[in-house]
Parts: structure tokens; sequence; C-alpha cells
């Protein structure tokens, strides 16, 4: 946990609020999604696989795209986990690096750790894998805008309820 | 030109999200459609950054097929969204330009817009393996 985290809960989303919120997303639910594990700056996910979600007919190979939502979900997600209650998080930008193919066939990994919250800027880092966390097959490094425009981010009804 | 409707449609993801080819002025415009499996957030509505992001990618792919000779897909190295505005529940579309075509490598930066093509919602930038 970065210890730019507040120790103190209350000043904290309720982590099973993040979790119960990003599941609920129409398109999470129409990827098959499901939430591993949220803790404090990090979270979790697996994808399990699909033809349609294919994106090289050649190799078999999952969409890159997919990978994209699945990093910013986790992204997200971790970055909520560590802004004080009642803050909106929005994604500024997102870097992905394809290290290799995944494996066909297999249930696809995402996790993302928050490493540094400022005032208006969490810095997130991701990897994605399917056999081994320590063997990714894609990297994400990411940034949120904190407190920006309102009504950005599919989390925002949890800063709207904090208040 | 090759036929990149075709490829279009042998890319099982590009199908899901129901992304279309149209020819502009000035080269082929990717157009994604709106539907409700697409939102991220659900009160705006607003189309999930996750989807803006492959929709980018997608269209910087389909922007280099129609242009390179190679017969397989290029393969992303790396692929940089940024997130400009939130895209709201209306067509998506999506332009490519080629920055440069190696031998083995190209980079390709995009746009995506809604109505107005001056107002971005998202720009992405990424390297591909030919």
């Amino acid at each position: 946990m970065p210890r730019v985290i507040s120790r103190d809960e209350t000043e904290l989303y309720p982590l099973e609020k993040v979790r119960e919120t990003l599941e609920a997303l129409p398109h999470f639910q129409e990827l098959g999604i499901r939430i591993v594990e949220v803790v404090r700056g990090a979270c979790t996910a697996r994808l399990e696989p699909s033809p349609r979600l294919v994106g090289n007919p050649d190799t078999g190979a999952v969409h890159g795209g997919v990978i994209t939502t699945l990093l910013d979900s986790v992204g997200g997600a971790a970055a909520f986990s560590a802004v004080r209650l009642g803050q909106t998080v929005a994604t500024l930008d997102l870097r992905i690096d394809y290290l290799r193919a995944a494996e066909p066939g297999l249930d696809l990994y995402g996790h993302a750790q928050c490493i540094k919250r400022t005032r208006s800027v969490a810095f997130v880092r991701g990897t994605a894998y399917d056999r081994d966390p320590e063997d990714p097959f894609a990297t994400c490094i990411a940034t949120f805008m904190l407190g920006a425009n309102p009504s950005e981010h599919p989390l925002q009804r949890l800063a709207e309820e904090a208040r | 030109m090759r036929p990149v409707g075709e490829l279009l449609d042998a890319i099982p993801y590009a199908r899901f999200l129901g992304v279309r080819i149209e020819r502009g002025a000035s080269g082929p415009i990717c157009v994604l459609p709106f539907r409700d499996e697409i939102v991220g957030n659900a009160r705006l509505p607003a189309v999930h950054g996750g989807v803006v992001g492959s929709f980018l990618e997608l269209t910087a792919l389909l922007g280099l097929l129609d242009q390179s000779e190679g017969s397989r897909i290029p393969k992303p190295i790396n692929f940089s969204t940024d997130f400009l505005r939130s895209a709201g529940a209306a067509e998506t579309r999506g332009r490519a330009e080629i920055v440069k075509l190696g031998r083995r490598i190209a980079n390709v930066r995009v746009v995506a817009f809604q109505g107005d093509p001056e107002r971005v919602v998202a720009a992405g930038i990424g390297n591909f393996l030919l």
C-alpha cells in the first residue's frame, strides 16, 4: 500500500462498494469480467476468454482493446480505493505495452496498483497475465485525475453518495 | 485498394463492437455505433473508457491495413490513449494517420470524435509490428 493512502478507513470508499459498483457496469457484464480482489490501492480482475473477443483471427489472440478495458477498469478501481471519500476519478491517459500474446483458452487476469496519489493525480501501474503474475503478457501505466470533471468516471455514483 | 471491410469482418472483436468503415474524403473513417452494452457509466450515460481505447486501437489497425501491402494482421507493440472528454451516448467516429510506415514497424496516430470532427473525445498513438 502506498504511504499516501490514509490509514483512517472512514475517509475512504468502502472496498465492497468499489467492487459492487464495478461489477454493475454494463460493459463489465457484457465482457464477463469478474473482480477477484479489491484491497486498498490495488485491484485484480479476471476475464474468461471468448471467441467473440478475438482480435487476430490468424493466432486466436484476444484483441488488445479487451486488455485495455480490463486494465482501465482495475486501474480505476485501484485509484478509487485510494482516494478520499467524495473524490472523483477520471482516466487521463493509459499506455499499454503488449509483451507477448496471451495463451489462447486461459483466463486473463488484470492487476493494478496505485503507486502514488497526489492532491490531483493518481499514478497507477498494472499488469495483465494468464498463468503467472510474474510473467505478464501486457503491462500498463496510467494516470487518473482526481476531483476533476465530476461526471467522467463510472464510479462517480460512489462519490455522489458520499456527499 | 485492399478490402478492409472483409478484414474487419474477420476480426471477431470488431464485429462484437459493431465497428464499420466509411470512406471519407481523406481516407477511411471507422464508426462505433452506440449501444447500451458498451456503457461504462450508466447514469450519464458514457461509453466505457476501455471501449474508447479499444476503438482507437482498432481504428489504428484498420487504417494500417488499408495502407499496407502485407497479408498478415499487424501486431500491436504498444498503444497509448489520452482521454480528453467523456464519450456520450452517440456514434463515435475515428480516423487514423500513418505517421511512419517502415519495413518492420508502423507508427499510427488516431483521434476519435462525436459529431464535430474538431471536438476530439480521445487521441491515441501506437506502434505496430508488421
